[in-house]
């Protein structure tokens, strides 16, 4: 029935521009890949643009023989974890607390959660508090100080705030109390609204790199992103000194090590990104609609 | 009305009775609000630091204090100012080249007729945004690097060498291009949300009187998100001292650039963990951005309210 329509010329033109743009978007990070893929000795003369020349795992091999990426990986998915669980834990809870209306002094509060979202204590007040609680070089400091996201908290009350209230007042008069309500109610009937915003976090959890940059000094427990970032800029891991005995080289063949490091560090992103895609579109459109 | 005056009159007998039934939606809401004074509220308590002269013996509460004096020496301090410069430099890039991309390719995909097609496409363009500054500027590093994959395509067509990231010229276009790539994407689903809201009849309508599709794109799209655009443009002149993200120009630049690419974060950043300045001097810098920060916020939102537009808060 759906009659096929014809492509005029503007669509041509408007699928090529979008084809080239699409390319161009794409291409950064397939010339990644295949340098983490390639000889390193050729591609320090020319770097490969669509396969690789010369087929080789060396970079991959040295990230999976250097403990301290297993390390960072370890820290990373911790932190991935426990932080979006808590992330999404507090979240949903000031959510639930801010949306009641029965809440006293709930204009005030809400006023001054929406405060600091215009105004923080900037850098050095930040980080001397933070490391005055003893969070410095411990993995809390990469969970703790990012807890709330005050844009998501204000957005996810906005929605609990439009559940319709006889869904509470029928629990109540079972006598279900707040928790109940929250947890057996509330949480359930907004499950895809909750996964965006678990997805986002735990984005953000995985992506995470200043507050490890800031606050963590010890090797052992530094994120991925910060593993990622020591071989990108200076080089000076413990993998440092180990690639350079497996390839012969001076720092040009670092390069494939390098790429591969940021493979590894893209591909959980890649794997999530169906599902993100799924639900960001939706977030940002519940994100537009206020109060 | 009526329900008004009950509840205040209920407040004012029996809060603590309140208290007690609702006990456990106050528990709930301690945590929260621990949080936010312990994460929030006590380094803006800090900022009092501005004011006075760090010392690491006497720590953030019991450091002397010095009054002005950092202010004084911020006036007169050249590299803060080169900072200040970079920063609205880069916002106003910003506005002029980033702003509208992300407009121009919303409108575009909604004249793709085929939905998967535009569904591919908006997937594709906003996935760099979900990529980390620290992999995306590691990425940019080697493919404009001497023997990348940039300057190899240019040597082969017969031109020299290109260091975008090393040069005080490019630097900066760099700093804008490279941010649209990450961001059109992503910022254009904010008008792709704003088109889906406009009467699929009005097209129609102008189809039957024959108009074309400029003529529709004119009359039809663009009044239908220029609400929205106006909303962005306000919100965007508020973000004025925040136009480039720190992530971004800490992970891209080095001292070579230092002239074109410092702004007050990485200025901030530098004097506080490397140059190892007074903590009270930064901090003082950090107050300075903050308040202009919130000052131009709340003025668009002003603005925003004046023109008939939904405002922020």
């Amino acid at each position: 029935m759906k009659q096929k329509k014809r492509l005029s010329a503007f669509e041509v033109c408007l699928y090529l521009v979008f084809g080239v743009l699409a390319a161009v978007t794409l291409y950064p990070f397939y010339n990644v890949l295949i340098v983490s893929l390639s000889n390193t000795v050729t591609s320090a003369r020319y770097s490969p643009y669509l396969y690789p020349h010369v087929f080789d795992l060396t970079g991959y091999r040295a990230i999976v023989r250097d403990v301290y990426f297993f390390k960072s990986l370890a820290t990373t998915l911790f932190v991935t974890a426990v932080g979006t669980s808590m992330n999404m834990a507090f979240s949903v809870v000031a959510a639930y607390v801010l949306s009641r209306k029965r809440l006293m002094g709930r204009g005030a509060l809400l006023g001054a959660i929406l405060f600091t979202m215009l105004f923080s204590g900037g850098l050095i007040p930040t980080y001397l508090v933070i490391c005055d609680l003893g969070l410095d070089n411990t993995v809390w400091s990469m969970i703790l100080p990012t807890m709330i996201s005050t844009y998501y908290l204000i957005i996810m009350k906005n929605y609990f705030a439009g559940i319709p209230a006889s869904l509470e007042e029928a629990a109540r008069i079972d006598g279900a109390n707040d928790a109940v309500i929250l947890t057996r109610i509330f949480v359930p009937i907004s499950k895809p609204f909750m996964a965006t915003f678990a997805l986002f976090y735990a984005v953000e959890r995985w992506n995470g790199w200043w507050e490890a940059f800031l606050y963590i000094n010890k090797k052992d427990i530094k994120p991925l992103q910060i593993y990622l970032r020591d071989i990108l800029v200076s080089f000076n891991t413990q993998l440092g000194s180990q690639a350079q005995s497996v390839m012969t080289g001076g720092k040009v063949f670092v390069q494939s090590v390098q790429m591969a490091a940021i493979v590894v560090t893209m591909v959980p992103i890649l794997c999530l990104y169906p599902f993100l895609q799924k639900y960001f579109v939706k977030g940002v459109m519940i994100g537009s609609v206020k109060e | 009305m009526k329900r008004k005056k009950r509840k205040s009159a209920t407040a004012l007998c029996g809060w603590q009775k309140r208290l007690r039934n609702d006990w456990i939606l106050y528990a709930m809401l301690l945590p929260i609000l621990l949080w936010y004074l312990i994460f929030c509220y006590l380094p803006m308590g800090g900022i009092t630091l501005a004011f006075r002269n760090y010392r690491y013996d006497m720590g953030l509460w019991r450091s002397p204090w010095v009054g002005l004096a950092h202010f004084r020496t911020m006036f007169s301090d050249a590299e803060f100012w080169r900072a200040f410069k970079n920063t609205l430099i880069f916002s106003a890039g910003k506005l002029l080249f980033h702003f509208p991309v992300p407009i121009f390719v919303a409108i575009l995909l909604n004249e793709i007729r085929h939905p998967p097609v535009k569904k591919f496409f908006q997937t594709v363009f906003t996935f760099p945004h979900f990529i980390s500054w620290v992999v995306l500027s590691g990425i940019l590093i080697n493919m404009f690097a001497s023997n990348g994959i940039v300057n190899q395509l240019l040597g082969a067509l017969g031109w020299g060498q290109v260091a975008p990231l090393m040069s005080l010229d490019s630097f900066r276009p760099f700093i804008w291009s490279s941010n649209i790539w990450k961001e059109f994407g992503w910022d254009s689903i904010i008008y792709m949300a704003a088109l889906t809201s406009i009467d699929p009849q009005l097209y129609e309508a102008a189809d039957i009187d024959g108009a074309g599709r400029l003529q529709k794109m004119l009359y039809i799209t663009w009044p239908g998100i220029r609400g929205t655009v106006c909303v962005m443009l306000i919100l965007q002149i508020g973000g004025i001292m925040s136009g480039a993200s720190f992530d971004q120009i800490f992970n891209l630049y080095s001292s070579p650039v230092y002239p074109v690419a410092d702004i007050i974060d990485t200025y901030v950043y530098r004097q506080s963990f490397m140059v190892g300045t007074n903590f009270g001097y930064t901090t003082a810098i950090g107050l300075l951005k903050s308040v202009i920060g919130v000052v131009m916020i709340c003025g668009a939102n002003r603005i925003t309210a004046r023109l008939g537009e939904d405002g922020l808060f």
